[in-house]
């Protein structure tokens, strides 16, 4: 349950409904703060949370993900003047991944919208921004309000987790397709009368699912899911071993990859979706959309910089990594955003913003990483190569039903 | 070094303000010989910590830090002479009806305290943030430069106007327009366009009138905002912090510094009269008839005081003297400074509430601050005046003994000329009675914890600290007496009309505030005139 135990300027961080059951299972007492959150960063070891995402079965609390409910008559006009995508293909039942963009083109933010009923749609994402979402809503009849508090929510990733579901007792789990959702009845040993929304969305690119909750289910629905793993080596994660995954998956983060076009100081550090890659979610041909004409001009024009995926010499990640055209460092031509080892690809991997022309698959760069030696520092040229994204992308994410393993 | 008497020095500053000592500081590093001439009998202006009740350090005039320029601090070693600067955390402003908003240090202690009176401002401060930093962005740049007079050839100042060009360019288009409008729209319409909650607006609202004879719905107060928001603290743009001892520390430190690089300063040696002989500046006369000779003389007192006052119009060029009577300086400001026997209680700001450090504030809305400049124009304080209110001895421990406290209330408006006769005794205490009165509203035990008050109108700022009128920025800071229109259009360059001349004081660019900047501006253009690198 929600509980207000201290006032927000002693506490500014909220504890979301799982709290007390991360707070039992941490064992390096390690949790970030996260839109608003306390949320975990490390349960117990990083690596064994990270082989879990892609081995076994596991739980993120989503909770904190900003949650918007768009409702009215006009609510699809209204998202489709809003994103880039055409969400006028979005059936009820369905999620659809998307960005938006201010009148410059510039990205604002990406996220999941639910079609949830004819008129009702969810929109999750990583930073609030209602002054935006209302901004935009002038002259629709619509309501927008925000339910992050009013849903809890719990990420199921990983190649055992369909099972895991069917486990926990969702007859016909297995029918959900990618980027469907459906309402269950949680079993009654769980809680009495209680609905559960799942959907077969994640940020791992793994066979995974989203579950949506009202917070006073939340506790019941963890420990069930606990118990319905236990033979499917089920184990709650953090953040970070999420962000390894993510990497491999090739997702862009706000605020590691790019900063929205709303909050950016500098005149040039924004970022388009063409920029970031996300060229795919932009239909230029749907009827008017915020920003398309800057989209338009962009891509008459191409690009100047695009995010692109590395293969990296060495097992060094390569984190904030300055990027040059040369071995000796004279001509800088981008810079790393996200980096990590990827244990399942056995490779040093990251995602770059790196100048035209150099963004072509196969470009060879140099990234300048500082590698310390027992506290002696060195720096080190490693020879780069410009690779397709994502960096892992097995078939069972794909595949329906999903196999138990 | 000389001291004082005979010889002749290389330059005279008028003027122990902390503008004047920061001048004093850089020439004489430069290796000039440089007097610093004080009226009063202790030195500072209103950059200053005084002991008017036993055991109680006031910062009698100014009270708070956060636009005094990092590299000033850093170039002539302040920290060293025993500068400390401490941030303090938030705000609050209490309302009428007993609810309050404070502004906390945490991004989402803030969010969700603004939340409680709109959810969607809470998100919408992040955009005025990000515009005050991005206006703040454009302007740090300009703080430190001698303004280009744009109507000149030099080479000099068509470098600048380029640099001027080249970095308004860099704003990008959208921006450009934005500065333009924000450098003259009223902070209400500016603040409309964020928000919604009367409560937020009225808060915020608070710096765009400080010091100033406008109200929030005034065109020009938008800039006012910003001049309060440019500072930083250790990187922290707009925070704001205590001096350790009070405001005196910073001139106390720019002393120590001035006299550790040879100069010498005078208190109790007010100056009679700038002495102009073939069309130059030569020196000054004291008022107790001392004749003082010097190759430079440099004012820190503001463009009416130095000009009309202390030098004699025929040795300046009519339409000069015409501008400076025009100059914009007039008061509306008072202070007052009360020792306390204890932390008045605020039954509006919550338990454990860090705001309670901070500036506190009991206007809540707009409509309430338009009011109180309504007073003004009518020609008498505020009945219900906007104040902002601070109890530094929570933070800092050199003030009054332990368990006492020191409350510094700046009051805004408070005329110069009343409508209904000269300020006197009963005036005084009369105004003191109304800001005493707000307080009360809103602390029960608040008047039984009075030990002792000092009171201030525009008329004490003018003849204690020679502010004239009591204007605390040296003249109003609205656009058309800012950057090369500062103070008069053509003598933005800290050189007055008469040769062997300058102008310190915050009357020059930037302007007002415990800055500095314009005395180390004002620094520069000597030392390059007197063909010294700077
Ligand atoms: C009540 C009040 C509150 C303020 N609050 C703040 C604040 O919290 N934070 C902030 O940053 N700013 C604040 N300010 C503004 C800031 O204090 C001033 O803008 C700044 O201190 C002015 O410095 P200055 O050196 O330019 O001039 P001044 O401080 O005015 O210095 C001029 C000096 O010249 C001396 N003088 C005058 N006539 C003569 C003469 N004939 N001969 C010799 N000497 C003479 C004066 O005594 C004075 O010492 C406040 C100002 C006031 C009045």
């Amino acid at each position: 349950m929600l509980t207000e135990s201290e006032p927000h300027y002693r506490q500014p961080l909220l504890k979301t409904p799982f709290h007390e059951r991360a707070r039992a299972l941490s064992q390096v007492d390690s949790f970030i703060p996260w839109a608003g959150y306390t949320t975990v960063d490390v349960f117990s070891f990083v690596e064994q949370e990270y082989f879990a995402i892609r081995n076994a079965s596991t739980l993120y609390d989503l909770t904190p993900m900003v949650k918007y409910r768009i409702d009215g008559r006009d609510a699809l006009r209204y998202l489709n003047r809003l994103m880039t995508r055409d969400i006028g293909k979005l059936k009820v039942g369905r999620v659809a991944y998307s960005v938006w963009c201010n009148d410059a083109g510039h990205l604002i933010d990406d996220g999941t919208v639910f079609r949830l009923g004819d008129t009702e749609y969810r929109l999750c994402t990583g930073e609030r921004q209602l002054d935006w979402l209302l901004d935009s809503a002038l002259g629709f009849d619509l309501q927008i309000d925000e339910v992050t508090e009013e849903t809890a929510a719990l990420a199921v990733q990983g190649p055992t987790s369909c099972a895991v579901l069917k486990n926990m007792g969702l007859g016909g789990i297995e029918r959900l397709k990618p980027f469907e959702l459906a309402h269950f009845a949680l079993p009654a040993a769980i809680a009495s009368d209680a609905q559960i929304m799942v959907s077969r969305t994640g940020f791992t690119g793994d066979l995974g699912y989203e579950l949506w909750m009202r917070p006073e289910d939340a506790e019941a629905v963890w420990d069930a899911l606990m118990e319905a793993g236990r033979y499917c080596a089920i184990r709650p994660i953090g953040s970070r071993a999420l962000n390894m995954a993510r990497i491999e998956a090739g997702f862009v983060l706000p605020n590691v990859d790019f900063v929205s076009g709303e909050r950016t100081l500098r005149a040039g550090t924004e970022r388009s979706p063409i920029e970031l890659g996300l060229g795919w979610l932009v239909d230029l041909n749907k009827g008017h959309f915020t920003g398309r004409r800057a989209l338009l001009e962009e891509q008459r024009r191409g690009p100047r910089r695009q995010l692109v995926g590395l293969d990296i010499e060495g097992n060094k990640p390569a984190h904030n990594a300055l990027l040059y055209a040369d071995k000796a460092g004279r001509r800088q031509i981008g810079s790393v955003s996200s980096a990590t080892w990827s244990p399942t690809c056995k490779r040093n991997i990251a995602l770059a913003m790196v100048d035209v022309p150099y963004i072509e698959t196969g470009s060879t760069l140099w990234a300048e990483i500082y590698l310390n030696r027992e506290l002696v520092w060195e720096r080190r040229m490693a020879r780069t190569h410009v690779v397709e994204r994502p960096f892992f992308a097995p078939e069972r994410r794909r595949l329906s039903p999903p196999a138990d393993y | 070094m000389v001291s004082g008497g005979s010889g002749r020095h290389d330059a005279i500053i008028v003027g122990a303000g902390h503008n004047g000592l920061v001048a004093a500081c850089y020439l004489a590093r430069a290796g000039l010989d440089v007097l610093v001439l004080e009226r009063n009998p202790y030195i500072g202006g209103a950059a200053v910590s005084r002991r008017l009740y036993d055991g109680f350090t006031y910062s009698n005039c100014s009270y708070v830090c956060s636009l005094l320029r990092t590299e000033i601090i850093r170039e002539l070693n302040l920290p060293g002479y025993g500068l400390q600067i401490i941030p303090y955390e938030g705000g609050c402003t209490m309302m009428r009806d007993g609810g309050h908003l404070a502004l906390y240090h945490n991004h989402d202690a803030l969010r969700r305290e603004i939340a409680r009176h709109s959810r969607r401002d809470a998100e919408s401060y992040e955009r005025y943030l990000r515009d005050m930093l991005r206006q703040c962005r454009f302007i740090k740049p300009l703080l430190l430069r001698e303004p280009p007079d744009p109507t000149s050839f030099k080479p000099r100042d068509i470098r600048e106007l380029l640099y001027l060009g080249k970095h308004f360019h860099r704003l990008g288009e959208q921006r450009m327009y934005d500065t333009v409008r924000f450098w003259t729209m009223s902070c209400a319409d500016f603040l409309d366009e964020y928000f919604e909650s009367e409560i937020v607006k009225a808060h915020l609202a608070g710096s765009s009138i400080i010091g100033t004879a406008l109200g929030p719905r005034s065109p020009g107060t938008a800039y006012v905002l910003l001049h309060h928001y440019m500072g930083n603290i250790d990187g922290a743009v707009g925070a704001w912090g205590f001096a350790r001892g009070g405001m005196g520390a910073v001139t106390q430190a720019l002393a120590a510094s001035f006299q550790a690089s040879g100069g010498s300063i005078r208190s109790g040696a007010p100056v009679e009269r700038i002495l102009v002989r073939n069309g130059r500046a030569c020196g000054v006369v004291l008022e107790s008839g001392e004749e003082l000779l010097a190759r430079i003389v440099v004012s820190n007192l503001d463009v009416r005081r130095t000009f009309l006052d202390i030098m004699n119009a025929n040795d300046l060029p009519e339409e000069f003297v015409s501008q400076v009577r025009n100059f914009k300086i007039r008061g509306s400001s008072g202070k007052l400074n009360i020792a306390l026997d204890g932390l008045p209680h605020f039954p509006a700001i919550p338990h454990g509430s860090p705001s309670i450090r901070g500036d506190l504030h009991v206007t809540d809305s707009i409509e309430m601050l338009e009011r109180a400049y309504d007073d003004w124009k009518e020609g008498r304080w505020s009945r219900a005046p906007y104040i902002d209110m601070l109890m530094p001895s929570q933070i800092d421990p050199t003030l009054t003994p332990a368990g006492k406290h020191y409350m510094s209330v700046f009051v805004q408006y408070c005329p110069y000329k009343l409508a209904d006769g000269e300020w006197d005794a009963a005036r005084r205490q009369a105004f003191g009675r109304t800001v005493i009165d707000t307080i009360a509203e809103h602390s029960p035990d608040f008047k039984d914890l009075i030990l002792h008050a000092e009171i201030r109108t525009p008329w004490d700022l003018e003849n204690e600290v020679g502010l004239t009128e009591g204007n605390i920025f040296q003249g109003e800071l609205t656009f058309d007496q800012l950057l090369f229109n500062r103070p008069i259009p053509g003598y933005a360059q800290y050189r007055a009309p008469v040769r062997g001349m300058y102008m310190c004081g915050s009357s020059t660019h930037p302007g007002g505030g415990v800055m500095g900047a314009p005395g180390a501006n004002a620094a520069g253009a000597i030392l390059r005139d007197l063909g010294r690198a700077h």
